[in-house]
C-alpha cells in the first residue's frame, strides 16, 4: 500500500507540487514571522543590555519624573551625586567603578544638513569612559574625547552623518546648536546596532555640561567587582553603604530589568506581526487543506478501484495519511528555507519606511524550526484525512461508474453553524461600538475573530447563490462561456468558498484598516481645524523640547503678532504620573480654541488650572478644586477653573508655565504657536522664521496645513507597513486562486476536451478560466468588505474619545479594492488559463 | 498496400462525399516504438449514408475517425470535409469547423454535467453565439423523445438518454457530417437500440450523414454500408449489412487481427 501511495504521488507530479507550493508558503509566512519576531527582540535585548559592570547604581524612580507620554523625555533626567561615587568606590570587594552620564537630547546635525534621529529614537548624549570594563562603548577609530570641543560618534551615526575624524561636528543640545571636533568613533555593544538611536559621546565634564546643567552628578555609577566577589556580595556591600539612597541591582538584574523593559515595550510590536502570522497560517493551512481535499477528491476512483481490488479501508486511509506526512515534510523544510527570505523581506520593508530595523543577524531558534515542521505537517496530514475517510468509505463499485463522487456532507450543519457564529461577531461589534471605550474595543476585537472565522464556516453554503448573483452579467457579456464559468465557480462551493477565504480575511482587514486611517485623518484634520487659532507651528524634528530663544527669536520677526510657548512637563498630579502642559495664559485663547463644559479661560494667569472632561472625572475633580502639581524639583497649586472637551491630542492639564517655573522646571518649550500679522504674507513670513532661526537645525517652521500634513502623513505610513504585511496574505491568496484552478482544469480535464472537440476555441475555454477566477475572487472581496467596513465603523466608534472622532469611509478606495481583488483573480487565472486552453483535445477526451 | 479508392456510397453525381481521405497515414511515436495506426487509407463517405466502421481491437477505427473529423492530424495524406482540407488548417479554423461543420457522439462523457440536457443540446451553437433553429432543435427532440427531461441535468439521465442528448446535440447544428465512436458501446441493447434507430431515422428523415464506429454486429446492420478496419487498412467493406453477414464476415477477420 506504501509503494502504491509512492507510486501515485510520482505519477501526478502537477499536484504533488501544488500542493507543496501550499505547504511551503503556509509554513514560510509563518517562519518568518518568527524569525523577524525572535531578530527584533534579541536585538533589542542586546542593545541595551549590553554593560557588563557588576552591580549598577541608579537613581531612585519618581513618578513624577516619567510623567506619561512624550513627556517622559522632556523632564530632567534623574541624578546621583559624584560624592556617591566616592562612596561606591570605597566599598569593599569593589574594584573600580565609574560614573556615566547618559540622557536624551543630543541631537547630530549631518553633513547635508539633516538631522539624524528624526523617527523618535533617543538621541542620547554621553560621557566618555576609558575603562571598558564600565562602559558598553568600544572605540572602532581614532581616541575618546578627552577635552571640552571633542566628540565621538557612535559607528552607524558617523557613517549616516558622513563625518570624517578631525571633522567639525554640528549638534543641538538643549542649550541650542554647538560644534564639536570628531576625535573618535566608537561600536556599541557587540553588534554595534543602536535600532536607530544615535550617541553622541564628550568628556564627563562637558557631558555634565551639556545635559545637567553643569553639575558634577551622574546618571548611572556602575562598579566591578574586585576577584572572587559575587555579584550579590557586592551588591549587598553597596547597599550596605549608600542605604536607600539609589537602587542599586547586580548588573545581572540590570541586564534582566532592561530585557523586561524591552519586551513589554516590544510587545506591541509582537502582537503585531504574530497576528499577522496567525493570518498567515491560517490562510496558509487553508490552501493546504484545499488542495489537499481536492487531490484526494481527484483520485477516488483510483481509491475507489483499489478498494474493488481488496484494498482495506484502514489501508487507504494509512496510505494517505503516509503520502500527506511525506509530503508536509519535504513542504515544511523548504517553507523553512523561504520564512528566511520573508524575514529578510520584512526587515526591508522596515527599513524602507525609515524604522531602523537591525539588518542581518536572522534569530533563527529551535522553537521555529519546530513550529514550521509541525505546522507543515500536521496541517498536512489534517487537511488530508477528512477526505481520505471519505474516500474510503466510497463502495467499491462505484469505481466502475464513470461518475464517482465522494459523498459530501449537507451544508445544514455549516450554514447553522456559521450564521450563527457570524452574528454573534457582527453582535459583539456593533454592542461594543455602542459601549465604546477600552471595553468596548475588546468587544470589537472578539466580535470580528468570531464574524471571520464565522464567514470561513458559512461561506460554502452561500458561495453558490452569490456567486451566480455576482456573475449575473457574465452570460450576456461572454455567452455560454459566461454561464459555464459561473456555474464551474458554483457547482463546487466548498472549493470556491475555500479559495476565496484567503482574499476575504486580507481585503477585511486591509479594508478595515483603510477606512481607519481615513477616519483618522479626517478626525485630526477637523480637530486642528477647529482648536488650532495660530497660524504656524513651531517643532523640533526630533521631538525634543528647544531653548527659549527660539521663543524670543521668533517674537522679533517681523510680521509675527504673537508667539506662545507650550511646555510639555512631566508631573505627578492627584497621585499618578500625567504630562501637564505649561502654556503662557496671555497668549493661548489666540491659539488653541476649547470647547468649555463649565468655567473658562479666565482665570488660567492667576493659579488656575484647565482639565479635559475625561481626566477630570478620572482624577475625581471639578470647578474649584485645589490640585497639586509635584514636579521633580519641587510643587506648585492650581485650582481648577476650566472643564473642555477633550479633542485628540488637546487634552490634559493646563496650567501657566509661569507657575511651572516658579517650582523649579526649565524645560523648553515642545512647540511654539506663532499667530501672524493680519496683513503679513504667510509664505515670507515663514521664510523669514526659517531664516531667523538658522541657528537651530532641529527646530522647524510649519504652517497649520503642513502641520496636518506631517500628522496625517504619518497615518499614511503606519498604513502602508500594515497593509503591505497583509500583502503577503494576499500573494498567498493568488498562489491559493492559482491552486485551485490548475486542480479544477486537470479534474475537468475530460469536459474542457469535449468543449473544444464540439468547437469551443482556445480562446472561449481561457476567457471560461478567467471568469471563473473573477468571479470567485469578487465574492471573496464583497464579503471581506462587508466585514471590513463594520468592523471599521465598531471601531472607529469605540475610539470616539481618543479622538477619532468622525467616521470617514473612503467608497472610492472600497471600490478600488474590490477592482484590484478582481485583477488578483484574473491574474491568478492567466497561468491556469494558458494550461486549459492548451490542452489536447483528443488526448482530453481519453483522459481518465 | 490498397491504394485502391473504396468508395463508401454510391456516389450521387450533384454533390461530392461529405467527408474523404485520401492515402491517410498516421504514425504515433517515433523510431523503435512508432505505431502505423493508418497505413494509407483513402475512403469517401458520401452523402447521406450511414456508414459503420469495424475491426479488431487497435485497427485504427478511432484514429480513422478522429484524424476524418479534425481531431487529430494527419501523418500523411489528405482529409476533407465537404472540399475543405483539414490538414492545413491551423487549430483556431479547424476548431470553428468543427463547431460549424461536424457533429461527434463519443462512446461516454459526451455531456458537460453543469448544463441541462437542453443547453447540452444548443451547446456548439451557443459557443458559435449562433441563433438556434428552433424549429429544427424542436424536431431533434422530439424524435429522440425526451422532451419531459430537458431540463434536468445529465447526472439525473440514464445512460441510454444520455447517449440520445449527445446524438441530438450533434445533429442540432445541421453538420455536414456526424462521427459517432461506439455511442452505443456502454449501453444495454435495448438502450442501444434507441440510439441507433433514432441515428437510422435522422439519415432517412434529414439525409443526415453518419459514420459510426462500432464493435457490436448488430449496431452495425443499422447502418447503410460497412468498413472493415485492420491493421490501419480497410480489408473489405459490404453494403446493407445485416447483424448475421457482419458477424460472419469478422469472425474471419478476428484471427488475422490476433495474429499481428
Ligand atoms: N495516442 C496514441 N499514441 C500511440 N499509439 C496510439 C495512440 N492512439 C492509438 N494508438 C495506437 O494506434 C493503433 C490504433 O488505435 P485505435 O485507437 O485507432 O484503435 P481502435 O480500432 O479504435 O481500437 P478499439 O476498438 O480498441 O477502440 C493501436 O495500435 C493503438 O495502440
Ligand atoms: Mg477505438
Amino acid at each position: 500500500m506504501l509503494r502504491s501511495a509512492w507510486r501515485s504521488l510520482l505519477h501526478h507530479k502537477l499536484r504533488l507540487v501544488l500542493s507543496g507550493v501550499a505547504i511551503v508558503l503556509g509554513v514560510g509566512f509563518v517562519v518568518g514571522t518568527l524569525i523577524f519576531t525572535d531578530t527584533l527582540n534579541s536585538t533589542f535585548t542586546n542593545l541595551f543590555s549590553a554593560t557588563t559592570s557588576d552591580v549598577v547604581v541608579t537613581p531612585n524612580e519618581d513618578p513624577a519624573a516619567s510623567g506619561s507620554g512624550r513627556a517622559s523625555r522632556n523632564g530632567p533626567p534623574l541624578t546621583l551625586p559624584a560624592d556617591l561615587l566616592a562612596q561606591v568606590q570605597g566599598v569593599d570587594g569593589v574594584a573600580k567603578a565609574g560614573g556615566q552620564v547618559l540622557a536624551d537630547g543630543v541631537s547630530i546635525v549631518g553633513t547635508d544638513g539633516t538631522v539624524l534621529g528624526t523617527t523618535g529614537a533617543p538621541t542620547f548624549g554621553s560621557n566618555w569612559d576609558d575603562d571598558q570594563d564600565l562602559t558598553p562603548f568600544r572605540l572602532t577609530e581614532g581616541r575618546g574625547p578627552a577635552a571640552s570641543g571633542e566628540v565621538a560618534l557612535d559607528s552607524v551615526s558617523a557613517e549616516k552623518s558622513g563625518y570624517v575624524l578631525g571633522d567639525s561636528v554640528s549638534l543641538v543640545s538643549p542649550d541650542g546648536a554647538m560644534t564639536a571636533t570628531l576625535v573618535g568613533v566608537f561600536r556599541y555593544g557587540s553588534s554595534g546596532n543602536l535600532a536607530g538611536a544615535t550617541i553622541a559621546a564628550f568628556d564627563t565634564a562637558s557631558a555634565q555640561q551639556l545635559l545637567l546643567g553643569g553639575r558634577d552628578e551622574y546618571t548611572e555609577i556602575d562598579a566591578v567587582a574586585s576577584e572572587g566577589v559575587s555579584q550579590e556580595v557586592l551588591a549587598a556591600a553597596v547597599r550596605a553603604v549608600i542605604g536607600d539612597a539609589a537602587t542599586v541591582r547586580t548588573g545581572q538584574e540590570a541586564a534582566d530589568q532592561a530585557a523586561a523593559d524591552i519586551a513589554s515595550g516590544l510587545a506591541f510590536i509582537d502582537i503585531f506581526l504574530l497576528v499577522f502570522a496567525g493570518i498567515a497560517l491560517f490562510v496558509g493551512s487553508f490552501i493546504i487543506l484545499n488542495t489537499f481535499s481536492m487531490l484526494v477528491a481527484q483520485r477516488s476512483r483510483e481509491l475507489a478501484l483499489l478498494r474493488a481490488l481488496g484494498a482495506t479501508r484502514g489501508q487507504i486511509v494509512r496510505s494517505l495519511i503516509a503520502e500527506s506526512f511525506g509530503v508536509g515534510l519535504v513542504g515544511a523544510v523548504l517553507g523553512l528555507g523561504v520564512g528566511v527570505a520573508v524575514a529578510f523581506g520584512l526587515q526591508s520593508l522596515f527599513a524602507a519606511i525609515g524604522a531602523e530595523i537591525p539588518t542581518g543577524g536572522l534569530v533563527l531558534l529551535p522553537r521555529t524550526i519546530i513550529v514550521g515542521l509541525l505546522i507543515g505537517v500536521l496541517v498536512t496530514v489534517i487537511a488530508a484525512l477528512a477526505p481520505a475517510l471519505r474516500a474510503s468509505r466510497i463502495p467499491p463499485m462505484a469505481a466502475l461508474r464513470d461518475d464517482v463522487a465522494i459523498p459530501m456532507r449537507s451544508l445544514r450543519l455549516r450554514a447553522i453553524a456559521g450564521g450563527i457564529l457570524l452574528v454573534l461577531g457582527l453582535g459583539a461589534m456593533t454592542a461594543g461600538a455602542m459601549v465604546g471605550g477600552g471595553a468596548g474595543s475588546q468587544y470589537v476585537g472578539v466580535g470580528v475573530v468570531a464574524a471571520l472565522i464565522g464567514a470561513i464556516v458559512l461561506s460554502p453554503a452561500i458561495a453558490g447563490p452569490l456567486v451566480r448573483i455576482l456573475g449575473f452579467a457574465f452570460p450576456r457579456m461572454f455567452g455560454t462561456v459566461g454561464s459555464l464559468a459561473v456555474q464551474n465557480a458554483e457547482r463546487q462551493p466548498r472549493r470556491t468558498a475555500a479559495t476565496a477565504s484567503a482574499l476575504m480575511i486580507g481585503l477585511a482587514l486591509v479594508s478595515a484598516l483603510t477606512i481607519f486611517a481615513s477616519s483618522a485623518k479626517t478626525s485630526i484634520t477637523q480637530v486642528i481645524d477647529r482648536v488650532v487659532g495660530a497660524d504656524f507651528l513651531i517643532s523640533s524634528q526630533t521631538q525634543r523640547p528647544f531653548p527659549d530663544q527660539v521663543t524670543a527669536t521668533v517674537a522679533t520677526v517681523p510680521g509675527v503678532a504673537a508667539v506662545s510657548p507650550v511646555k510639555i512637563v512631566p508631573a505627578e498630579v492627584e497621585g499618578q504620573g500625567a504630562a501637564v502642559v505649561g502654556v503662557d495664559s496671555s497668549t493661548f485663547g489666540e491659539m488653541v480654541t476649547l470647547t468649555f463644559t463649565s468655567g473658562s479661560l479666565a482665570g488660567l494667569g492667576t493659579g488656575g488650572m484647565l482639565v479635559d472632561t475625561a481626566t477630570a472625572t478620572g482624577a475625581g475633580v471639578g470647578i474649584g478644586d485645589p490640585v497639586t502639581v509635584r514636579v521633580t524639583t519641587g510643587t506648585a497649586d492650581f485650582t481648577v477653573t476650566g472643564l473642555y472637551d477633550p479633542a485628540g491630542a488637546y487634552s490634559g492639564y493646563v496650567v501657566d508655565a509661569a507657575a511651572l517655573a516658579e517650582a523649579g522646571v526649565e524645560t523648553g518649550a515642545s512647540f511654539l504657536y506663532v499667530k501672524a500679522e493680519p496683513d503679513a504674507d504667510p509664505t515670507q513670513l515663514q521664510e523669514a522664521m526659517t531664516a531667523a532661526l538658522v541657528d537651530y537645525p532641529t527646530v522647524q517652521v510649519l504652517s497649520q496645513v503642513q502641520f496636518r500634513e506631517q500628522i496625517t502623513s504619518s497615518v499614511d505610513q503606519l498604513l502602508l507597513v500594515m497593509v503591505m504585511l497583509l500583502s503577503l496574505a494576499i500573494l498567498i491568496a493568488v498562489l491559493g486562486i492559482v491552486n485551485t484552478l490548475v486542480l479544477s482544469v486537470v479534474e475537468r480535464t475530460r469536459e474542457i476536451g469535449m468543449l473544444r472537440a464540439v468547437g469551443a476555441l482556445r480562446r472561449q475555454i481561457r476567457t471560461m478560466v478567467v471568469l471563473e477566477a473573477l468571479v470567485i475572487a469578487v465574492y471573496g472581496a464583497v464579503i471581506g468588505l462587508v466585514l471590513g467596513v463594520w468592523f471599521a465603523v465598531a471601531l472607529q466608534r469605540t475610539l470616539i474619545d481618543q479622538g477619532i472622532e468622525v467616521l470617514d469611509i473612503p467608497w472610492l478606495g472600497l471600490l478600488l479594492f474590490l477592482v484590484l481583488a478582481g485583477a488578483v483573480g484574473v491574474l491568478a487565472a492567466l497561468w491556469p488559463a494558458f494550461r486549459a486552453g492548451r490542452l489536447n483535445v483528443l488526448e482530453a477526451i481519453s483522459t481518465e | 498496400m490498397t491504394q485502391d479508392t473504396i468508395a463508401a456510397s454510391h456516389e450521387s453525381p450533384t454533390a461530392g462525399p461529405a467527408a474523404r481521405a485520401v492515402e491517410l497515414t498516421k504514425v504515433y511515436g517515433e523510431g523503435e516504438t512508432a505505431v502505423t495506426a493508418l497505413d494509407s487509407v483513402s475512403v469517401d463517405f458520401g452523402r447521406g449514408r450511414f456508414t459503420a466502421i469495424m475491426g479488431p481491437s487497435g485497427s485504427g477505427k478511432s484514429t480513422l475517425m478522429h484524424v476524418c473529423a479534425g481531431l487529430d492530424s494527419a501523418t500523411s495524406g489528405k482529409v476533407y470535409i465537404g472540399d475543405v482540407d483539414l490538414t492545413v488548417l491551423k487549430d483556431n479554423d479547424l476548431t470553428r469547423l468543427r463547431r460549424d461543420a461536424v457533429g461527434f457522439v463519443f462512446q461516454a462523457f459526451n455531456l458537460v454535467p453543469t448544463l441541462s440536457a437542453l443547453e447540452n443540446i444548443t451547446l456548439p451553437m451557443d459557443i458559435a453565439g449562433r441563433k438556434v433553429d428552433q424549429e429544427w432543435v424542436d424536431s431533434v427532440i422530439d424524435t429522440i423523445g425526451l422532451r419531459d427531461r430537458l431540463r434536468n441535468r445529465p447526472s439525473q439521465l440514464s445512460g441510454g438518454q444520455q447517449q440520445r442528448v449527445a446524438a441530438a446535440r450533434a445533429l442540432a447544428s445541421r453538420p455536414q457530417i456526424i462521427f459517432a465512436d461506439e455511442p452505443t458501446g456502454n449501453l444495454d441493447s435495448r438502450a442501444g437500440a434507441e440510439v441507433l434507430s433514432f441515428l437510422r431515422r435522422s439519415v432517412d428523415d434529414h439525409g443526415q450523414t453518419i459514420v459510426m464506429v462500432t464493435h457490436d454486429p448488430t449496431a452495425a446492420s443499422y447502418a447503410d454500408h460497412v468498413l472493415f478496419l485492420a491493421d490501419g487498412q480497410i480489408v473489405d467493406t459490404m453494403d446493407n449489412p445485416t447483424a448475421e453477414g457482419v458477424l460472419d464476415r469478422m469472425k474471419g477477420f478476428d484471427g488475422k487481427g490476433r495474429r499481428s
